[in-house]
């Protein structure tokens, strides 16, 4: 920002006749305002490091989860959820959580079913 | 685990792949007046089952009371299983919060850590590390009984697996702010802020307590103190963040700092702030920091600065008081600086236990008149946020950390671009059909689209996820052959398991000394002149660590380190016999049978009297309650006067205590009051004891008493001695 001189006097007009509780509660509503476009961005995006996250939850080490994401992110896969990808390939081939995550570090077996997020 | 017992950190290491923790969550102390010896406390918790006091404590019956703030110590020296026994010497001092930093660059790496590499100015934080640190814990709040919170830090790129690892090993609170890694780590603010919500849910999940990063900005400003109006700014949007996302508001903790410090007027400057930031943001828990910006190399500085911030503390509040170690301007932290650190965070709160039952702050003037303009200068900040666009544009606009007062602005803040910075670019829009079947995920999850029912309960459709079900959880040992605790703890096995000892300021064997020294010098000559005596003294790397100016020309003071080439071996040290006291009963029982009479005084030109009234009275626990009576002879008394009186009073034992010791004083008297009894004949009919701070058995005996008793005596140590002697010398 540019150099600016202390204006608190002329700014402040409009606060210095507030209670202490009005103040308090002004604070709290501009806190608000600043974290509410935060809050729905986070709520409608995810990063590979979520999705990391969720692997590991799955029963993935981090280095799986690490190697199994990043190939996903490598096909545009990560917006469905790589734990769904993950969910889709066990329902699909009826094997356990583990052997279908495991199973999506082959390339074959992840363009499959990148086909099927199509 | 006993205390006479050390740590066994292979026995820790060993089965860890099926350690789980024993609990999850943060906890706080109990808190409540207790009464302890002859005082009772207000803000205090329930005394430990081992403990050491404060060294002042010895005269007060060994009391050790605990404040009721949580009181934290950080402990990492770049090797876990050397700061494991760090741990439990601090629990033993009265930390329930033990934080473990990171190594440097660990939030700029994208995944987990695993393994146990040596780190550098922190830990690696690895899931091997954390379960041997909290298995260690275990045993170590057992010990001391009272439950240890464990912490370190969910930030960098990789917050939400960190998370998920500390929830899944029982980690009880954690830094958690995407501030942090915008402003200080330039992490992209995104990325950031998505990852943040994520780790957030998580730990709510995990009921961490959760710490925020805005202690960083008066760290980075330049004139901390200006930054007032924004730390509150920082600190509510990650608080009321966290608190939306659903972390209890108990587990919120604003990591607040008194921005200034000494030579700039304090408290003057401090406690405005503290109580504008209570007022606003006081549905949180308030984690007071040390102050770090204003630390030189001087350890007393330090100290008494953060003595005032323990001030600050007691005239607001503190539920958790983080301490600094009063060496961390000067290295990474030793383990007598974190003791040091927690005896003066217990010594000073306890000293100014309820103090504000006394105090009232004045409703107006100054105080109120500052702290109300703190808090508007924040709301003017938060207005000019919302002008500028919204947070991101402010971050970009260089807003924060600026060092002017807001609204006064020098152009100097911390600017990063919307679009820039480490991991710019991989935020990922969730599509309709997004799915996580875990447990603790923020945000949109249709889970709907394959079983409706599980909608709140997502891990369920894949039969639970690791937080319901432990043994899912991947555990890996080592990853790198070479860098791991297996090598490090082969390298120095003889100090574990030989008889050989090394001094140690952090590493076992690590063989640093300080030396303390002055020179009639000034600085610069003062300065090379230690170094030589290092090289003169054998030691290795010797490095000035803390110099002081007494004056210019007349002398300077000079700490320097090194490292000692030699070990000690433990079976050829001499040590003091110990001497076995008698059980009570029996003492009482023989004085029963014998008549013996004490007579008692200070002798020579001394004046102390609190030593020898501690070991004659009865409500220290002194001889009379053993049933020796005693003629007490006051201080400063002739050394002739304690026969005479003897031989008047018929008392078969003289006790001496002899404090000052200039000059070899304390030697001469002994021998003189020996020398006189034999002059009067009477020698072999009495028992002479000594006793003081410079006095040891053997000095005692060698100048002709019978015993001598030195710092720590108990009443108990005497009355038995003088029965044993007494019954050597009637009863053979």
């Amino acid at each position: 920002m540019k150099q600016r001189n202390d204006d608190f006097k002329e700014r402040h007009i409009h606060l210095k006749d507030l209670s202490d509780e009005a103040l308090k509660e002004r604070f709290q509503e501009l806190t608000d305002q600043i974290i509410d476009p935060l809050l729905d961005m986070a709520y409608h995006y995810t990063t590979p490091a979520i999705e990391r996250s969720v692997l590991m939850r799955m029963g993935f080490s981090s280095l799986e989860a690490k190697e199994i994401v990043n190939k996903m992110n490598e096909h545009n896969l990560l917006g469905h959820g790589a734990g769904h990808v993950v969910y889709k390939y066990h329902v699909m081939h009826k094997v356990s959580i583990r052997e279908a995550g495991l199973a999506l570090l082959d390339q074959k077996n992840l363009m499959d079913i990148a086909e099927v997020f199509k | 685990m006993k205390p006479q017992d050390k740590l066994n950190i292979r026995d820790i290491l060993s089965d860890l792949e099926s350690y789980r923790p024993r609990r999850k969550g943060w906890i706080w102390r109990d808190k409540g007046p207790i009464e302890l010896g002859q005082f009772k406390y207000i803000e205090a918790s329930p005394s430990l089952k081992n403990y050491v006091p404060l060294p002042s404590a010895k005269h007060l019956n060994d009391i050790d009371p605990q404040p009721s703030s949580t009181i934290t110590t950080e402990i990492a020296s770049g090797r876990f299983e050397d700061d494991i026994r760090r741990m439990r010497m601090a629990a033993w001092h009265g930390a329930d919060h033990i934080m473990v930093i990171r190594t440097a660059g660990q939030s700029h790496m994208d995944g987990l850590l695993e393994g146990t590499p040596q780190g550098v100015g922190g830990v690696p934080i690895t899931r091997k590390q954390v379960r041997a640190q909290r298995k260690a814990l275990d045993m170590i709040e057992d010990e001391v009984g009272r439950p240890i919170n464990y912490h370190s830090y969910v930030s960098g790129v990789a917050g939400p697996e960190i998370a998920v690892m500390f929830t899944e090993e029982g980690v009880n609170g954690a830094h958690q702010d995407p501030q942090y890694n915008v402003l200080y780590r330039n992490i992209n603010m995104i990325r950031s802020f998505v990852d943040a919500a994520e780790s957030k849910k998580i730990m709510a999940y995990g009921k961490m307590a959760q710490i925020d990063g805005a202690h960083n900005a008066n760290a980075t400003a330049r004139d901390a103190w200006k930054v007032m109006p924004e730390l509150l700014v920082q600190h509510a949007i990650n608080s009321r963040m966290s608190e939306r996302i659903g972390i209890s508001k108990d587990l919120i903790c604003l990591s607040t700092v008194p921005p200034a410090a000494p030579p700039s007027p304090d408290i003057k400057l401090n406690l405005p702030y503290a109580i504008a930031l209570r007022e606003f943001l006081g549905q949180y828990k308030m984690r007071a920091q040390m102050n770090t910006k204003y630390m030189d190399s001087s350890t007393r500085e330090a100290t008494v600065t953060h003595v005032l911030n323990l001030l600050i503390s007691k005239l607001t509040s503190a539920d958790i008081q983080s301490t600094i170690t009063p060496d961390e301007g000067r290295n990474v932290p030793w383990h007598v600086y974190n003791i040091e650190a927690l005896d003066t965070a217990k010594q000073a709160m306890m000293g100014m236990d309820d103090l504000l039952s006394m105090l009232e702050f004045k409703k107006d003037g100054y105080l109120v008149e500052t702290k109300r303009e703190i808090q508007e200068r924040a709301i003017l900040m938060m207005e000019e946020i919302l002008e500028l666009g919204g947070y991101y544009k402010a971050v970009e606009a260089g807003m924060f950390v600026d060092s002017g007062y807001y609204p006064e602005r020098s152009g100097d803040g911390i600017s990063r671009p919307i679009e820039g910075g480490l991991a710019a670019g991989t935020v990922i829009k969730r599509n309709k059909d997004y799915m996580a079947p875990v447990t603790a995920h923020y945000g949109y999850n249709n889970i709907a689209q394959y079983e409706p029912s599980f909608k709140d309960d997502p891990a369920k459709l894949i039969g639970g996820s690791t937080f319901e079900k432990p043994e899912l959880i991947q555990y890996i040992d080592e990853l790198d052959e070479e860098d791991n605790v297996n090598h490090r703890l082969d390298d120095n096995e003889t100090y574990r398991s030989d008889p050989v000892l090394k001094p140690e300021v952090q590493w076992l064997g690590d063989g640093t000394i300080t030396v303390d020294l002055f020179f009639p010098t000034d600085l610069l000559t003062a300065e090379a002149a230690a170094l030589e005596v290092g090289k003169k003294m054998n030691l290795a790397q010797v490095e000035v660590i803390h110099k002081e100016v007494l004056h210019p020309s007349e002398g300077t003071r000079i700490q320097f380190k090194g490292v000692v080439q030699f070990d000690i071996d433990m079976t050829k040290l001499v040590l003091p016999k110990k001497i076995e006291t008698l059980p009570e009963e029996e003492i009482i029982a023989y004085l029963k049978d014998h008549e013996i009479k004490v007579v008692a005084g200070t002798g020579g030109h001394d004046e102390h009297s609190v030593g020898m009234r501690e070991i004659l009275d009865i409500k220290h626990g002194g001889i009379e309650k053993f049933g020796l009576p005693y003629t007490y002879l006051g201080t400063s008394v002739p050394i002739e006067k304690f026969i005479d009186a003897a031989i008047e009073t018929h008392s078969q034992v003289v006790m001496i205590s002899l404090i000052i010791s200039h000059d070899d004083i304390h030697y001469k008297n002994m021998q003189k009051l020996h020398d006189y009894a034999v002059e009067k004949g009477v020698r072999d009919q009495l028992i002479l004891i000594a006793g003081g701070t410079q006095i040891t058995p053997e000095i005692a005996m060698s100048c002709g008493m019978d015993q001598g008793f030195s710092r720590g005596t108990k009443g108990k140590d005497v009355a038995s001695f003088i029965v044993k002697k007494h019954r050597d010398m009637y009863e053979g």
